[in-house]
């Protein structure tokens, strides 16, 4: 298939320099040169939204980074102190010493503000990276066969980091991070059963306590950092395990992996590339304020600001919350059952468990056992596709929620003329989105195949001898014409009886499913249509195609 | 020397019967008389404050006459020859200086149309003119007058001021005064750029549906300790850099999204481009 | 990782077609109900390699070579230029326009610093590193045949060793051994929160009691009657909060909002009929829906507006819900006053505050 070239005939390295008896040396003791064999070489197909995942984990060792140099400074302790510092309207105020020790780092710290704004504006960016690197992988299907498992360990990821990010946001003990606290403690009371309970351990005792802001803490620089980690490598792991995943193009296959090479190429984009995230984030960082808790001042349950929002990551959650109708709450069995609770989260969690298993119920409505190494593009899995929009819709529309209030008067709406529209769109949106989304994708399809086989509209018009007037099309080569047809479809699922000569419900269940995913789809075309198409234009003008398609 | 706390202001019909309209003339009246029955037996003693005690004293005679003038002129359509009020506006007996100066010196009156709230434009009346204005209402009857001159200085104690500001004001206009969301389209206004006596006389008034602070709630010396926070705050801008608004985790998620993660995906079309 | 194909990594060649014939899909695994055509469209293999303006041109390929020094010579200046700010804006005045001035400057020579190794490096491996595409051969992920039937051979042969399927009573013991062994663990979390104390008890009382007076939040100076001016509203703590040791915990339950209202446009029940002093009126600050300080009152619509999630309640209906996602009415504190003219608590609240909770019985 290939021709041994390259690695053969590299100069073998000079094994008495000092470098080589370095090498030598680790090596002998280490075996290192295997590693370097597996990987030096290794291949990485090149695409842009390849790199979402890289700015994940580059945006979290910047965190970790960041974050190891904030923890010498920040005392995660509730004790009242009385402030001194440099920030004239909290002088002679009491507040924890997790807030005085913050604003120490802000103020008193040289580089510190700075390291703390670096820290929240690259925690922010880890979870939007990798909120853009689930749409990719989504939206490509590069969740298939074999990789289903690293779907659901990525999502883990996903949720870990809002879990990280959450718990940050509220050790500064301020007065926006600690109402975000009062809200999580009121959706827990919510909870049937349980809920009173749980929040009173986690809290120690009545809210707010003394003790949460410790707890935090310790979730926040050990436990889920070490889950994080855990997961990252386990991630990275089966990456290299199943080898990257490719777009269409002339000469990949499903055999193949077509890039450029660990060492050097990869080594210099990616190498280059954490530096260039590391930049972005510190040049947010040097301009942009984020979270000024100095303007919050200290956590007290009595005061609230105006546009009390958590940070953007958990905005989804918030918004469901106040996207409930009044009056959800009974009082059946002498228990209280706040439904204005019960039912957000019920929705966020079938929600949320259902992106995580999207992979295996895909898998069981196309029976496809094969392994899946060359991407859809989104088009081409019009369903999937219009299944994700319509989620993305969705999660939309909770989000907005979340910003209700600032939509409401920075465009001069009323908060329940926005909150009644949000809650329509919460509904419709989805649908709309599905439909259009799936319908352009079908178009799209067409448009596609019409290229393939017809060639581009040039734009030039030519009137042919009988007075007809015709667009000349102009041909595409071979190369792009592969990435246009080299997709594949599924057909509905067919209901038979099974050996026993009966219909389970299960099949039929499959089946309904099987029609909805692929009920609208076109054939994939065949060689001879392609090469009948192309003898059809060879004719008198090159590439004079009839606009009859 | 009584401080009438009449319910002051104009947006009163426009807010709360906005959508039918007009409140009957009479139900003004019996408001207005019963408003002050209460208020005139049961505070009279109770409320006479250091500032409702220059009222018509700073005033001259001429100033009165000139802002009746004016008063006739521009703002008797709505509130009626010798401002008692119709059923468009408000009576304005009692609401004192310190209302008129805010409602007019921020241009909120005369009201250009019909919304859920007055708005803020630029002012209709001079200076001088809105004092007039003020100096004509004071002398109908007692109210607030417009603050001393050394409670806005903006050097009290701004720690006090800022603890008052997050127990009192900040949720309605924020933490750092950015404004925010109220019902049915209203809204609590940005407090940058608002002069201090402006500040002091919206505590004192309440206008439209802002509550009323009364020196007995928020004595003038703590009004004066809010006031210095928010100098403070317009003077020293955020040590972080550009503030996005104040605006909170919204407006940075936002940022985030479309800058922060917008130019790292260019960089990112940028690194995979083929090199020509 | 037996299947990664170490060492067969290869360049390929510059002018090479490296496919020169359509690869059959010999995927393994049942295709489902995926289409497979026979007659699939032809895969033509790789184009030609494009060589670059580098490649062809020496001088821009000395010209890349420069800009991508030039690059890390400023991400050197960069990190010396963060260093010298760092010594030269100190902060220590106290002046926060120091601050601003500080990590502005340390952050923008940072931000050269990365930006200069970042993109160097990147051009250069984009201008200047061989840019031939290289292919990996992809094999299945699972083992070989061979592998697995070793591997489940050797399962085979330990369970034939240990006796792990023959001798039950030792496998089911140890089984209930290892789930019984995390548990003692589990119970030690109790300690998180304080022994004897019932969280039911006491998320159903606040400080409040008879005779209670109203103070005003942060100072704690009582309040006259006649202080509460129709159209005010005072942020109201319990007296004697300031001196508690748990003050916090105390004010997350006991914080009210006191307003006057003409008492005609209060909608009175007949059993709150002495709740409120003459229009004055008392509301736990503290939501029903998840526990945010419900404070934005409008002294003209006797509204309340929670900031948080928008619930909206009507003073002059005993608070009730008009909008948003709270379940049920605010608890009214009743009060009175006392000898002296100043506000006092009747009682406690008839209910509990707050969120709700499952154990909430009214």
């Amino acid at each position: 298939m290939t021709t041994e070239t390259a690695i053969a005939e590299t100069p073998r390295i000079k094994r008495d320099g000092f470098f080589g008896q370095a090498a030598n040396y680790l090596d002998e003791r280490t075996s290192i040169s295997g590693v370097v064999k597996e990987f030096g070489r290794k291949i990485f197909p090149d695409h842009w939204s390849f790199l979402l995942g890289e700015v994940a984990l580059y945006s979290f060792i910047v965190i970790l980074l960041t974050g190891t140099f904030l923890t010498f400074f920040f005392q995660a302790s509730m004790a009242e102190v009385v402030y001194n510092g440099a920030w004239v309207p909290l002088k002679g105020i009491q507040m924890s010493a997790a807030l005085d020790s913050t604003l120490h780092i802000s103020f008193d710290i040289r580089g510190g503000l700075l390291m703390r704004q670096i820290h929240h504006w690259a925690a922010l960016l880890f979870v939007a990276s990798i909120g853009l690197h689930m749409l990719r992988i989504f939206f490509t299907g590069a969740f298939r066969k074999p990789r289903e498992l690293n779907w659901v360990i990525g999502f883990t990821l996903f949720v870990l980091a809002m879990a990280e990010g959450f718990t940050g946001y509220s050790l500064p003990d301020d007065l926006l991070s600690g109402n975000g606290l009062r809200i999580i403690s009121g959706m827990i009371e919510g909870i049937p059963l349980v809920g009173t309970w749980i929040n009173f351990l986690l809290f120690g005792g009545a809210y707010p306590g003394t003790a949460i802001v410790g707890r935090l803490y310790t979730l926040h620089i050990l436990l889920l950092p070490a889950f994080v980690l855990a997961f990252i490598a386990l991630h990275l792991v089966f990456v290299v395990v199943h080898k990257h995943t490719q777009f269409a193009g002339a000469g990949r296959t499903q055999q193949n992996v077509v890039g450029y090479p660990i060492l050097p190429v990869y080594a210099g984009k990616a190498g280059g590339f954490f530096f260039i995230v590391f930049g972005v984030i510190v040049l947010m960082a040097s301009l942009f304020t984020i979270n000024p808790v100095w303007e919050y001042g200290p956590y007290d349950p009595s005061p609230i600001s105006a546009g009390t929002q958590p940070d953007w990551y958990i905005g989804f959650a918030d918004g469901m919350l106040r996207l409930m109708p009044p009056h959800l709450e009974t009082y059946w069995f002498h228990r209280t059952w706040s439904w204005f609770i019960i039912i957000p989260l019920v929705i966020l969690v079938v929600f949320i468990v259902l992106v995580a298993i999207y992979p295996f119920i895909e898998a069981w409505v196309t029976g496809d056992k094969r392994e899946h190494h060359i991407l859809d593009r989104p088009r081409n899995a019009a369903t999937r596709t219009a299944i994700g929009a319509a989620g993305v819709t969705f999660y939309a529309a909770m989000w907005a929620a979340a910003s209700g209030d600032l939509i409401a008067t920075h465009f001069k709406f009323s908060i329940e003329g926005v909150t009644h529209t949000i809650q329509t769109a919460l509904i419709v949106g989805p649908i709309i989105a599905y439909f259009v989304t799936k319908r352009v994708c079908i178009a799209l399809q067409k448009k596609d195949r019409a290229i393939a086989l017809h060639g581009y509209e040039s734009g030039r018009i030519v009137r042919l001898p009988g007075g007809e007037f015709i667009e000349v099309h102009q041909p595409v080569d071979e190369y792009q014409r592969w990435e246009l047809v080299s997709n594949e479809g599924y057909a509905p699922l067919v209901v038979r009886p099974d050996s026993r000569g009966r219909i389970t419900a299960g099949t039929r269940f499959r089946a309904a499913m099987s029609r909805w995913f692929f009920e609208d789809r076109l054939a994939p075309l065949t060689q001879t249509e392609i090469e009948a198409a192309q003898h059809h234009g060879h004719g008198d003008a090159p590439a004079v195609e009839g606009g009859s398609h | 020397m009584a401080k009438l706390n009449q319910p002051t202001t104009s947006g009163r019909s426009t807010s709360r019967k906005r959508k039918t309209g007009r409140r009957s003339p009479l139900a003004t009246f019996a408001l207005i008389a019963i408003g002050l029955g209460l208020t005139g037996g049961v505070y009279a003693a109770a409320n006479a404050t250091p500032s409702a005690s220059a009222d018509t004293a700073s005033s001259t005679q001429q100033q009165v006459s000139d802002g009746e003038h004016l008063f006739q002129a521009n703002c008797a359509s709505c509130h009626g020859m010798n401002a008692v009020g119709t059923a468009a506006a408000p009576s304005l007996i009692g609401v004192g200086a310190a209302a008129v100066d805010f409602q007019v010196g921020t241009g909120r009156m005369p009201m250009a149309m019909d919304g859920p709230q007055a708005e803020e434009k630029t002012p209709q009346f001079t200076d001088a003119q809105t004092k007039e204005l003020a100096a004509y209402v004071a002398s109908l009857a007692p109210g607030p007058a417009i603050p001393d001159a050394q409670y806005l200085t903006g050097n009290t104690d701004a720690a006090a001021g800022a603890q008052l500001f997050r127990i009192n004001c900040a949720m309605c206009h924020n933490v750092a005064g950015a404004g925010g969301a109220l019902t049915e389209g209203k809204f609590a206004p940005p407090l940058k750029g608002v002069t201090p006596a402006h500040i002091y006389e919206a505590m004192l008034t309440g206008p439209q549906n802002m509550p009323v602070f009364n020196d007995r709630n928020i004595t003038p010396e703590q009004k004066s300790d809010i006031i210095s926070y928010l100098t403070y705050l317009e003077k020293n801008p955020s040590p972080g850099g550009f503030a996005l608004g104040d605006l909170g985790p919204v407006a940075e998620g936002l940022f985030l999204w479309i800058f922060g993660l917008g130019s790292i995906v260019g960089l990112a079309v940028w690194i995979t481009a083929k090199s020509n | 990782m037996a299947q990664d194909d170490s060492g067969s990594s290869e360049l390929a060649e510059t002018s090479s077609t490296a496919v020169e014939h359509p690869v059959e899909d010999h995927r393994l695994g049942d295709p489902g109900t995926a289409i497979v055509v026979a007659d699939a469209p032809v895969n033509p293999g790789f184009p030609a390699h494009r060589p670059r303006l580098t490649d062809t041109d020496p001088k821009q390929n000395r010209r890349a070579e420069r800009t991508v020094f030039t690059l890390f010579y400023l991400s050197i200046a960069g990190s010396v230029w963060a260093i010298a700010a760092y010594l030269a804006f100190p902060i220590e005045s106290g002046n926060l326009a120091d601050v601003r001035t500080s990590t502005l400057f340390i952050g923008l020579g940072m931000v050269l610093a990365l930006l200069g190794i970042g993109i160097g490096a990147v051009h250069w491996a984009k201008q200047l590193m061989n840019d031939h595409e290289g292919i990996d051969i992809r094999h299945g992920v699972a083992g070989s045949e061979e592998t697995r039937e070793r591997a489940i051979e050797i399962f085979e042969e330990a369970n034939e060793e240990s006796g792990f399927g023959r001798r039950t009573l030792i496998r089911n013991s140890l089984i209930g051994a290892l789930v019984a062994f995390p548990l003692p663990a589990v119970v030690l979390f109790r300690g998180l929160a304080p022994q004897n104390v019932d969280p039911i008890k006491e998320l159903k009382h606040t400080m409040w009691a008879k005779g209670t007076r109203l103070t005003k939040d942060p100072t704690g100076l009582p309040i006259l009657a006649s202080d509460v001016t129709i159209g005010s509203v005072f942020h109201v703590i319990p007296d004697g909060l300031n001196d508690r040791e748990d003050a916090l915990e105390q004010k997350a339950t006991a914080a009210v909002l006191l307003m006057r209202l003409r008492p005609e446009d209060l909608h009175v029940s007949p059993a709150r009929k002495d709740w409120n002093y003459h229009g004055i009126v008392a509301y736990s600050k503290i939501c029903t829906h998840v526990g945010c300080p419900v404070a934005l009152y409008e002294q003209q619509t006797h509204h309340l507006l929670c900031p948080c999630h928008q619930s909206q309640f009507d003073i002059t209906h005993e608070a009730r819900v008009i909008f948003g996602p709270a379940g049920r009415p605010l608890p009214q504190l009743p009060i009175t006053v006392d000898d002296q003219g100043y506000l006092v608590a009747q009682s406690d609240f008839h209910e509990p505050v707050g969120p709700s909770f499952w154990e909430r019985n009214s």
